[in-house]
């Protein structure tokens, strides 16, 4: 089989609309993802016997419905919530459709970092907001993810990460972006040229993100 | 006022029941500060804790100027709590706010307006005496600094109740002295009422008014510091005051350990006792001090042999208890009852008014 490859000129018209449209489905799924992660997360860690409001029942099913979402393989989650998909977007192809799949196993992830961002700041900082009379959203919002700052932006960093790798999984399904590229000209046509540079652009996305990502965390740790 | 009632806490986990407080009743008046020591383990954080309500007591109450704490809802309790304010160890500031925003703390939950607050702020901190360094961060403070954060934090609303819970534990000595100091200013600046929570001896002694020894999750003994120093089956108030160990005596000659139960002693006392007895009286040991104006203090004295009845009589007549001291080495195991871990273990040795022996608690010596 012969393979017919895109002169290299011809590439940034491929791969610019590919980039944008990764950073879009990455974007639109990790607003999701903090959104509802973050207070799955504080529920993990504040029901907890040790936590704020403790509530074993809650912590259990919380916690079991997390490992639930953890559990399967993106691929085999994508392909499983397909109704649900087509039922919250009307379609099951496309960025929309790739947004679904992504979030539901994106937020569980989500919530277990935050969750252990939590973890990592000392009891005692919730005990002094709560001598100073502090609500507990008060509490939780002035104190305890405040004080995890630093480790909330490490799991944002991470989070970030998976999703992209998630996003070029989610390629297959028809969902645009670099993934999609990957797959339809580098794999189905053999195109070493596509295939090439999308991996370049994944690394470069990848150190990106990570770099900027740490640069946040120094940041926020000095004070 | 804070008055403590029968406060008892029950920790219920998998089956079974840990008591961590049996019925600790104590009172503190206005303006007093009132120390609570024991050793590790003896409840005095659980203790704390149910104080500032930051857990809720089994049974018993807490009356903070004759509002029962124990009795109010979660809300209501919010409230309460700000009249408590509390000093916690030395690392509980806030690593990622500056010293301003940590004393604000308290301040931006009440959502006062933020003139208020950046006043309040300012004044606290040149209360405590960090005007210059509202700026900086908790890991650019030295450790007394960051405790007089902790105090300007713990201030912030005015409550009328300052409790330290084991404030000065990790500090250097001169860093505990003065934060010791800046709490007893504040009391009498203030009129706060100040408990203290601490197993270090040498913090009660400096600034406590009265003194509560806790064990095994009770108050095995409490009253006020004067007192404890001077009655001498008080196993809190020896430990109260330093043991200096005795120099050797001449042979022949019986040892006698005198101790301040009066708090008019005659500082005359050893001359009034050698013409009385018309004896030489060797001084072997001394600890004597001032504690709220009067003496209080002991001493290892030496006398040829007397009528231990007339000795009893003439010391007591210059207000002190005298009682034939053991023999040197025993007495050196005396020496050094610095710490709460000998307070416990001169009570068991000495097996005291205290209806049970108070021993092996899981006492360890603590520095």
């Amino acid at each position: 089989m012969l393979a017919t490859l895109t002169p290299i000129s011809q590439l940034p018209e491929l791969l610019l609309p590919a980039i944008r449209q990764t950073l879009t489905m990455v974007a639109v799924v990790m607003a999701i993802v903090v959104a509802i992660g973050t207070p799955l997360g504080v529920l993990l860690h504040d029901t907890a016997p040790n936590g704020l409001f403790p509530r074993a029942r809650l912590n259990a099913v919380v916690s079991w419905v997390v490992n639930l979402g953890r559990s399967l393989p993106f691929l085999v989650l994508m392909a499983s919530i397909i109704p649900f998909t087509k039922m919250l977007t009307g379609t099951t192809i496309g960025i929309s459709a790739a947004v679904v799949p992504m979030s539901v196993a994106g937020i569980p992830f989500f919530a277990r970092l935050v969750e252990t961002a939590l973890r990592e700041v000392p009891r005692e900082v919730t005990d002094v907001a709560r001598a100073s009379g502090g609500s507990t959203l008060q509490i939780i919002v002035h104190a305890q993810l405040s004080e995890a700052l630093p480790g909330f932006v490490a799991g944002l960093t991470l989070n970030s990460i998976a999703m992209l790798e998630y996003s070029a999984i989610a390629g297959t399904i028809g969902a645009g972006g670099i993934g999609f590229l990957a797959i339809t000209y580098g794999y189905d046509r053999f195109d070493t040229h596509v295939m090439i540079a999308t991996i370049l652009v994944l690394v470069a996305l990848v150190q990106l993100i990570q770099f900027t990502g740490d640069r946040a965390v120094r940041h926020l740790k000095r004070g | 006022m804070i008055e403590l009632t029968e406060l008892t806490k029950v920790y219920e986990s998998a089956g079974s029941r840990v008591s961590a407080l049996g019925g600790v009743s104590m009172s503190v008046r206005r303006g007093e500060i009132a120390a609570v020591i024991g050793p590790s383990g003896a409840g005095k954080s659980t203790l704390a804790r149910c104080i500032n309500m930051l857990e809720r007591p089994t049974s018993g109450r807490v009356l903070l100027d004759g509002e029962d704490l124990t009795a109010l809802r979660e809300h209501h309790l919010r409230e309460a709590r700000r009249s408590i304010g509390t000093v916690f160890q030395a690392s509980s500031l806030l690593s990622r706010r500056t010293a301003a925003r940590n004393v604000a703390l308290p301040l931006d939950f009440l959502e006062v307006t933020r003139r208020e607050r950046d006043a309040r702020v300012q004044e606290l901190l040149e209360r405590v005496g960090l005007g210059d360094r509202a700026g900086a961060y908790p890991h650019e403070l030295s450790g007394g600094q960051r405790q007089r954060v902790g105090i300007a934090r713990a201030l912030a609303l005015r409550p009328s109740v300052l409790l330290a819970d084991e404030a000065t534990s990790g500090l250097d000595p001169d860093t505990t002295s003065s934060v010791l100091g800046m709490l007893r200013e504040l009391r009498d600046d203030l009129g706060l009422t100040i408990i203290l929570i601490t197993h270090e001896m040498d913090a009660v002694r400096e600034i406590a008014d009265r003194a509560a020894l806790i064990q095994d999750g009770r108050i095995v003994e409490q009253g006020r510091l004067e007192e404890l120093m001077r009655d001498p089956r008080s196993a809190l108030g020896s430990s109260l005051l330093p043991q200096p160990t005795p120099i050797a005596s001449a042979d022949g000659r019986e040892r006698w350990r005198v101790q301040y139960v009066s708090g008019q002693v005659d500082p005359d006392w050893i001359g009034r006792l050698s013409s009385a007895l018309d004896a030489p009286v060797a001084l072997l040991a001394a600890s004597i001090e001032a504690v709220g104006g009067n003496p209080v203090g002991h001493a290892t004295i030496a006398l040829p042999p007397r009528n231990p009845t007339q000795v009893r009589d003439v010391l007591a007549a210059s207000g002190l208890h005298a009682e034939p001291a053991p023999d040197a080495d025993a007495a050196a195991d005396g020496a050094d009852a610095d710490t709460v871990a000998d307070a416990a273990r001169v009570s068991q040795g000495t097996s005291l008014t205290h209806g049970q022996p108070l021993a092996n608690s899981g006492l360890t010596r603590v520095a």
